[in-house]
């Protein structure tokens, strides 16, 4: 186990060292200490590493992540696993706004609450939130899944493409072209295997499942009102 | 751009540290805001029947006695005045509309930044740590504090465009964003009668209140009113004698977020503003909720039960 302080070597020694590894060393196991709600904090990374952030981080934390599995012992600030690629990013508390935001794949877990626009832009991660989600999350989102165990607030999945939405609570409303969709078999099996990757003991049948209704794809001027 | 933070103190002990608490939290918000500084800090209040003014000046050796003994005698009223770099507080039994009225004919090149019982305004261009050292608010003590970092967009980087704004007896407001109505919004509260000292749209929204306060519109429902006449982004975080209030626009793309423990309450942009703070590691943490009103200790507000219901289920950190 390597740990590192942040308040002792600083982002730029922590990120350098952690993109910098030898990709086939053994050594894979690190541990930040005192975040202190700083930013940019395991950014980049592309090696399979397991990095343990003791603490609350800031904005952009494991952006871009690569293979690396990431867990915050704590909250994290805006666009938590911004771009992410592949791995997993796992938040213990809260995240704030635009978590997992434009990320291509990997899985993100935030145990606790997202703010607003979770999943703006998902491009093909599954994001699975234990608590709820705010106002514009999946916004646009193109593919993935966004798993809610609490309630969405306004606008879920407003102008969204073909990213697959489960929300266990309520949904204040749904954006632009956003409908509920049936649940069949081969949904609940993707909905329990995400559950179950994400370590959240939740039954999947309590879910409901929302996607695109397709009507904006095109142009027609019978709803010219949405565009 | 621009950081706003506060701190609140609940637990009466650290009242004596307020100045040294919040000073890493405000210059924690430098890389927001390295135009300009400032902060209203509540503290010594002023018996009834007497007013504080913060009072400012483009020169650091203004003769503020001399101000202040003109003062007592034209309008027969008692005025004891101290200097703090380029701003004086003013303690005068003298009301607020004589004072006022007094200072825009007599002495026409002082502003008047803040006024109130206990509240005191600072706030100069300059990095956060420089105005925060040049006030000397490091030994601060008192309850509660608000501070704002300003990055100047809809204005130019001067003192009188710098926050906090004050808003009314004891009341101040700090702003990130930029309002996109305030030109006109402006021109409407002239017609009305307030006056305005820079061409800053956050001052706009500070006028805005201070009118609404005016016609005797609560502070809640004057926020509330606010979240549909100002058109923008915002966050708001507004001092009271008794504590803050903070409020965001619906859309809530200003970054905010809150934290409380046993021993305190503070809001600021970004929470490593709030990391500095002791026992920040098992505070509760969360963001506030979009086009809500949320306060401490303001008796004017809702207060704490109002909050509580507001805070369930809110998005976080």
């Amino acid at each position: 186990m390597n740990t590192m302080d942040f308040q002792k070597i600083g982002l730029r020694e922590i990120n350098r060292t952690l993109q910098g590894l030898d990709p086939l060393s053994n050594e894979r196991n690190y541990t930040i200490t005192n975040p202190m709600g700083q930013h940019a904090i395991a950014c980049g990374l592309n090696a399979p590493l397991m990095v343990d952030i003791q603490g609350n981080v800031g904005f952009y934390c494991a952006g871009m992540n690569q293979q690396a599995e990431v867990t915050i012992s704590g909250h994290a600030g805006v666009g938590l696993a911004e771009n992410m690629m592949s791995g997993i990013v796992r938040v213990k508390g809260n995240a704030s706004q635009s978590a997992g935001a434009t990320g291509h794949g990997g899985l993100l877990v935030i145990e606790g609450d997202a703010s607003s626009r979770c999943g703006i832009s998902m491009k093909g991660i599954d994001i699975v939130v234990g608590g709820s989600v705010g106002h514009m999350s999946a916004f646009m989102g193109q593919v993935g899944h966004l798993v809610v165990c609490g309630d969405a607030g306004e606008a879920l999945g407003d102008s969204i493409y073909e990213a697959k939405l489960y929300v266990a609570g309520s949904v204040e409303s749904l954006g632009a072209d956003c409908i509920e969709k049936d649940m069949t078999a081969e949904h609940l099996t993707t909905l329990a295997d995400l559950l179950e990757r994400a370590q959240i003991n939740k039954d999947a049948s309590s879910f409901r499942r929302y996607g695109s209704a397709r009507k904006l794809y095109n142009f027609d001027i019978d709803h010219a009102d949405e565009y | 751009m621009c950081g706003i933070v506060g701190l609140y103190l609940k637990n009466e002990a650290l009242y004596p540290q307020l100045g040294e608490l919040f000073k890493p939290m405000l210059i924690e918000m430098t890389s927001r805001g390295p135009d300009s500084a400032g902060v209203a800090i509540y503290r010594n209040p002023v018996p009834d029947g007497q007013l504080k003014f913060s009072l400012a000046h483009d020169s650091n050796s203004h003769d503020w006695q001399a101000l202040a003994d003109s003062m007592a005698s034209t309008l027969s009223c008692t005025a004891t005045i101290k200097q703090n770099d380029t701003h004086a507080i003013l303690v005068t039994s003298g009301t607020e509309n004589a004072v006022q009225s007094w200072l825009a004919t007599e002495a026409s090149d002082v502003r008047m930044v803040g006024s109130g019982q206990s509240v005191e305004i600072y706030k100069e261009t300059g990095l956060p740590e420089q105005v925060y050292e040049r006030f000397g608010l490091a030994n601060a003590q008192g309850r509660h504090m608000i501070g704002h970092t300003r990055m100047a967009t809809e204005s130019a980087v001067t003192t009188a465009g710098s926050h906090p704004f004050a808003t009314g007896a004891d009341l101040c407001l700090v702003h990130n964003g930029s309002l996109s109505n305030h030109n006109r919004l402006r021109e409407e509260l002239k017609r009305k009668g307030v006056t305005f000292g820079s061409e800053n749209d956050s001052e706009v929204a500070a006028a805005y209140l201070t009118w609404k306060l005016r016609q005797g519109v609560s502070l809640k429902d004057a926020l509330e009113q606010a979240l549909d006449d100002l058109d923008g982004f915002f966050t708001f975080c507004i001092g009271t004698s008794d504590g803050f209030a903070v409020v965001r626009d619906p859309i809530a793309c200003k970054h905010a977020v809150l934290a409380e423990t046993d021993d305190w309450v503070a809001m600021a942009t970004e929470y490593r503003s709030i990391a500095t703070l002791p026992g920040s590691g098992q505070a509760r943490v969360w963001e506030p909720r979009p086009a809500t009103v949320y306060a401490w200790g303001a008796e004017t507000l809702d207060g704490e039960a109002a909050n509580a219901a507001a805070h369930a289920g809110a998005g976080a950190a």
